[in-house]
C-alpha cells in the first residue's frame, strides 16, 4: 500500500503541475492497476486525501474533513463493486457448469440412424439454445422392426434436460419390451406423469415399422401428426390419433394404428417447431413441409430432411424459435 | 409481446379475458395470474381466450397446470373463444377430450 502510495501521489503532483492527456493517461492505467489488486473505491479516496495533505501540507482542515466523508460514504459502494465481481465470478461458473451438463446431455442422448437395407432413414434435430427440447431414439431389433420416438419436452433448458432423461432410459427400459406403441406411450405416461410437476409435459409420436411385413404401427401423445405420403395415390395423409400428452393424466390409454408403406411412400416425422410459424398469414405450415418434402423426393432421406431445414431456416415467415426436429421412414 | 388478465364475477362465474401472445416469456405472467384467482367450490371458472392469437408449449403448459389445480377443488373450468388455430393446438395434444373448450363461432352461436 505504502509504495501505491507514493507512486499516486508522483503522478497526481505531476498532473496538478501540468493537466496534459498524457499525465491524464498515467493515471488511467494507475487505477486499472489499482482495481487487478481489489483496493476498494473508498481506498482509493484515501490514497487520494494523504496525496493531497503532502502536495500541500496547508490545506484547511474542512477540506480534509470533506475527504473523511466521501470516505465513509463510498463504502457501500464498495460493497457493491464487490458483489458484482463475486457475482462475475458466480457466473462463469455456472457458465462452465452448463457447458459440461450440456455434453453429458448429448452424450446421453446420441442417437445413431440405424442401417436397414429395406428402409431409408433420415434425421435432422437442430436446438434452438444449448440444450435440446425434442429427442429422437431409435430402436433397431436384429432387422426385424425399426422404431422411432420423436419426442418434444415442453420447457426450456436444464427441467426440460432433466425430463428428457427420464424418457431415454424409459425408452431403454422397454427396449426388449413389447413395443407396441400404445404399450410404450402407457408406460413412458405413467413414470412421467409420477415425476414431473403439474406444468410440464412430453409429446411423443411412436412408431414402429415391421421390416418383413412392410407395415408402420404408429401412435401418438399430444404429439404434432406425423404426415405419410402415399405415393401410389401421389396425397399425403395427416396422421391424426389426439392422444393426450405424456404425464397430465395417469391412466390414459393410446391408440394404435397400422399402415402398409408401398415402393416410395415416406413417413415425415417432426415436432411443433417445424410448423410453429408465429406470423403465419395465409400460409399453412405443413403444407409448406409438403410441398418441399415433394420437391425433393427424389433425394435419399438424410438428403429431404436437411434440404428441408435449409429452407425453411431461411423462410423469413419462420421465425425458428423453438427446437427443430424431422425424421423420415422412406420405403 | 404481452399478455394482460382481467377477472370479472359474474354470479356463479369467475370469467377471465386473456389478450395476447402466451409464449415462454409472457407465461410467468399469466401465471401468477391465475394462481392469485380464488378458486371456490362450486363456482365455475370461464377462460376466454377470443383475443388471445398465439400459444406456445410452455403456455399450454400454464393450462395444464391450471387444470389440474381446479379439478382437485372440484371447480369447471371451460375455454371459450378459442381460434380455430388454438382449437387445433388442444386437439392435437388431446387435451381438448380433457378439457371443455368452445369455438368462436359457438359463443356467438349462443348469444
Amino acid at each position: 500500500m505504502k509504495e501505491l502510495q507514493i507512486q499516486y501521489k508522483k503522478i497526481l503532483a505531476d498532473y496538478l503541475k501540468n493537466q496534459t492527456e498524457r499525465n491524464l493517461y498515467i493515471g488511467q492505467n494507475f487505477i486499472r492497476q489499482l482495481i487487478q489488486k481489489k483496493v476498494t473505491p473508498e481506498e482509493v479516496i484515501s490514497i487520494h486525501k494523504h496525496a493531497v495533505e503532502q502536495i500541500y501540507p496547508d490545506i484547511t482542515s474542512e477540506i480534509l474533513n470533506s475527504f473523511d466523508f466521501l470516505i465513509e460514504i463510498m463504502v457501500h459502494f464498495g460493497l457493491t463493486v464487490q458483489e458484482h465481481q463475486s457475482l462475475l465470478v458466480q457466473q462463469e461458473e455456472l457458465r462452465i457448469e452448463m457447458n459440461v451438463a450440456t455434453k453429458i446431455q448429448s452424450m446421453l442422448l446420441k442417437t445413431a440412424i440405424p442401417k436397414v437395407n429395406e428402409l431409408d432413414i433420415g434425421m435432422v434435430s437442430i436446438p434452438i439454445r444449448k440444450m435440446n427440447g425434442d429427442y429422437v431414439h431409435f430402436l433397431n431389433d436384429e432387422q426385424h422392426y425399426v422404431s422411432v420416438a420423436v419426442t418434444d419436452v415442453v420447457g426450456k433448458g436444464v427441467p426440460a434436460a432433466l425430463c428428457m432423461s427420464m424418457v431415454k432410459y424409459g425408452l431403454d427400459t422397454l427396449e426388449y419390451a413389447n413395443n407396441n406403441p400404445s404399450y410404450v406411450l402407457e408406460v413412458l405416461n405413467r413414470i412421467i406423469e409420477k415425476s414431473v410437476d403439474d406444468s410440464m409435459f412430453v409429446s411423443m409420436f411412436y412408431g414402429t415399422y415391421d421390416i418383413k411385413g412392410n407395415i408402420f404401427t404408429y401412435g401418438s401423445a399430444g404429439h404434432e401428426p406425423a404426415i405419410y405420403y402415399n405415393s401410389r395415390d401421389q396425397k399425403f395423409y395427416d396422421l391424426e390419433s389426439r392422444g393426450l400428452l405424456l404425464g397430465v393424466m395417469s391412466e390414459v390409454k393410446y391408440r394404435q394404428y397400422k399402415i402398409h408403406l408401398e415402393e416410395n411412400d415416406f413417413i415425415l416425422m417432426i415436432t411443433d417447431g417445424v410448423t410453429d410459424f408465429r406470423k403465419q398469414g395465409d400460409l399453412d405450415p405443413r403444407n409448406v413441409i409438403k410441398e418441399l418434402a415433394l420437391n425433393y423426393i427424389n433425394l435419399s432421406a438424410q438428403e429431404m430432411c436437411e434440404r428441408m431445414y435449409a429452407y425453411l431456416k431461411d423462410l423469413t415467415d419462420f421465425n425458428l424459435e423453438d427446437d427443430f426436429t424431422v425424421v423420415i421412414f422412406k420405403k | 409481446m404481452n399478455v394482460n388478465v382481467q377477472f370479472r364475477e359474474d354470479g356463479n362465474v369467475m370469467r377471465g379475458y386473456i389478450e395476447g401472445e402466451i409464449d415462454t416469456f409472457t407465461a410467468p405472467v399469466l401465471r401468477d395470474e391465475l394462481e392469485a384467482v380464488q378458486i371456490v367450490e362450486g363456482r365455475r371458472v370461464e377462460l376466454d381466450l377470443s383475443k388471445v392469437n398465439y400459444i406456445d408449449s410452455t403456455g399450454l403448459g400454464i393450462f395444464v397446470a391450471f387444470y389440474k389445480k381446479v379439478t382437485r377443488e372440484n371447480v369447471q373450468l371451460r375455454l371459450v373463444g378459442l381460434s380455430s388455430r388454438l382449437v387445433r393446438l388442444f386437439e392435437i395434444t388431446g387435451l381438448s377430450e380433457l378439457m371443455s373448450i368452445e369455438t368462436d363461432a359457438e359463443v356467438e352461436l349462443k348469444q
